[in-house]
């Protein structure tokens, strides 16, 4: 399970790990049931509707100014998004 | 005196359009409604209070609005203005709307009580002790509390459908693709859809009328094969609907809530309806499990955007950027949502992603035949929406598995991207029993008509029984 917490990128603190995996283990058992049925050549449904690809213009039109796109930010800096070092 | 308890929609527009009231004081009637029942509703997370032209609207906290916060009922997105509007806020903004407000709702709209958010739970307008459902609940009881004369809420796997039935209105969940999701903030994209909470089937024609139909901004919107058409007939003349017995007849339905849908059947066909019993063999038995597989794993795609670095909260504290966007989730997501995402990490990753993820999608296509196989017989079909009246806050917090059962009755259509109405349609141990009508897509003309009528013949009072003034 830590390995999923990592894809997943939560840090589950040390003390919480037996709580959180007891109650998704139950969860994965009850979900898993789907597992019963034989489905063999049923195609899968990623997508409700039938529809057939959606194609549009290639026209350019205004979008977010740099202001407003980092107008939400945690921490902006010199028009851009700050982080720390990637690895380390 | 505007009595916001008892006005529809349509009402106030007629009081607008004959100018026997202005749009402030119309406002005002709502924020003086807000000011005396919102501390024990909680219905809101944010009151805005505009005035305008036309009717004004609430919206659940996952509609994105410009220069207003949209937090989804998350810590993660506290403090988080957008800079543009959702395709609905735009068309609500176009036809004259103001906003009084934006709903509570659960976090990322996973749940079915408004529990799960991170701002404390709704309270539902028939006993405050109860949900109000959820996860569009601050809707519900914004509307059912004379807080807002109609909503638009959310509906994945019953968010609309299911608290409007546990608040006594008449709620939409639209046929996959007639509404768009640019601006709404995303769980589970092939699911997700918005519509109206409203106190009568007219009003909810009427909001879906201005949110409905193809737009550029969303690829996966449509047009509407057929205008919408404001329901006005009161027979079932020629309308057959169909019972599933497996929707009808499942574990954990509440006696009195059967009873109730039974007479609103029995009701059906004194006006003309045709009623006969069909069979969904294995929709409602797997229908769950392959909603909390597809679900979860959509969600955890979407919900990797919040990573503490474009927008919303930030952990503080060393280390590199995985180990900040690590912190960063861990504290900014409620419960029910980590377990999702974890859910959905785990049925989509390499070596378990065929007997889950895939197998998942099977199931959906097998409910899809099922559906599509009862309408060759009839043109709706019926069931309970919630297999129970509004629970006691707190009954179902502690146990997810319980609290998934909510939506049991409602997930099987929507997994087949079908719409459904739920209108009230009775009292079961003093609280609102909803019925939930399904049918194929693009049908919400006939589900007004079918609603319309039945609402009519009914005469279900939608002021909640406490609040009602002698």
């Amino acid at each position: 399970m830590l390995h999923v917490a990592r894809l997943a990128r939560l840090e589950i603190p040390e003390d919480q790990i037996e709580h959180v995996q007891a109650e998704l283990g139950a969860i994965l058992e009850a979900v898993g049931k789907v597992s019963e049925l034989d489905l063999k050549g049923v195609e899968p449904t990623s997508h409700p509707l039938d529809l057939v690809n959606v194609w549009g213009e290639d026209e350019p039109r205004p979008s977010l100014s740099r202001e407003d796109a980092l107008a939400n930010a945690p921490d902006p800096a010199d028009g851009a998004f700050r982080v720390p070092a990637v690895g380390s | 005196m505007i009595d916001t308890l008892r006005l529809t929609a349509e009402d106030a527009a007629g009081l607008l359009e004959r100018k026997e009231v202005s749009g402030e004081e119309l406002t005002r009637a709502y924020m003086d409604a807000i000011d005396e029942r919102d501390g024990e509703l909680h219905a809101y997370l944010h009151v805005v209070g505009e005035s305008g032209t036309g009717v004004p609207i609430a919206h659940k906290d996952l509609v994105t609005t410009k220069g207003i916060p949209t937090t989804a009922g998350s810590r993660i997105l506290e403090g988080y203005i957008p800079v543009f509007d959702s395709t609905v806020a735009a068309r609500c903004k176009e036809a004259g709307l103001p906003i009084l407000g934006k709903t509570n709702m659960d976090e990322f709209a996973m749940g079915s009580s408004t529990e799960n958010s991170a701002y404390g739970p709704s309270h539902n307008p028939w006993d405050p002790d109860r949900v109000p459902g959820g996860s569009s609940g601050g809707s519900a009881a914004a509307v059912a509390g004379g807080l807002a004369p109609w909503a638009l809420g959310s509906d994945t796997g019953g968010s609309i459908k299911q608290p409007a039935s546990l608040c006594g209105l008449v709620g939409l969940r639209p046929t996959y693709g007639t509404v768009s999701r640019y601006g709404i903030v995303a769980f589970a994209s092939s699911l997700d859809q918005i519509g109206p909470i409203t106190k009568t089937v007219r009003d909810c024609a009427r909001l879906y009328e201005v949110i409905a139909g193809r737009d550029g901004c969303d690829s996966t919107t449509v047009d509407l094969p057929e205008p919408v058409q404001i329901p006005t007939a009161e027979d079932l003349q020629g309308i057959r609907i169909g019972i599933p017995k497996e929707l009808n007849e499942a574990e954990g339905i509440e006696p009195g809530v059967s009873e109730q849908v039974q007479k609103a059947i029995a009701l059906a066909e004194g006006l003309g309806a045709e009623v006969g019993e069909t069979t969904l063999p294995r929709s409602v038995d797997y229908g769950l499990a392959c909603y909390y597989l597809v679900a979860p794993a959509e969600a955890s795609s979407n919900l990797a955007r919040y990573d503490g670095v474009r927008y919303g909260h930030r952990a503080a504290g060393d280390g590199d950027l995985t180990a900040l966007y690590e912190r960063t989730r861990w504290e900014g997501f409620g419960a029910e949502p980590k377990r999702r995402i974890l859910i959905g990490t785990y049925a989509l990753s390499a070596g378990y992603y065929e007997a889950y993820y895939g197998q998942a999608q099977k199931v959906r296509t097998m409910i899809a035949q099922e559906h599509a196989a009862a309408f060759e017989q009839f043109d709706l079909l019926v069931s309970p929406t919630s297999p129970t009246v509004a629970f006691r806050i707190g009954e179902k917090a502690e146990n997810p598995l319980a609290m998934y059962l909510s939506d049991l009755l409602t997930i099987p259509s929507n997994m087949a991207g079908l719409p459904g109405l739920s209108i009230p349609c009775g009292l079961s141990e003093d609280l609102p029993v909803g019925l939930q009508l399904i049918g194929p897509q693009f049908s919400e003309n006939l589900l007004f008509r079918t609603g319309h009528a039945l609402e009519r013949a009914l005469g279900f009072d939608f002021v909640p029984e406490r609040l009602r003034h002698a």
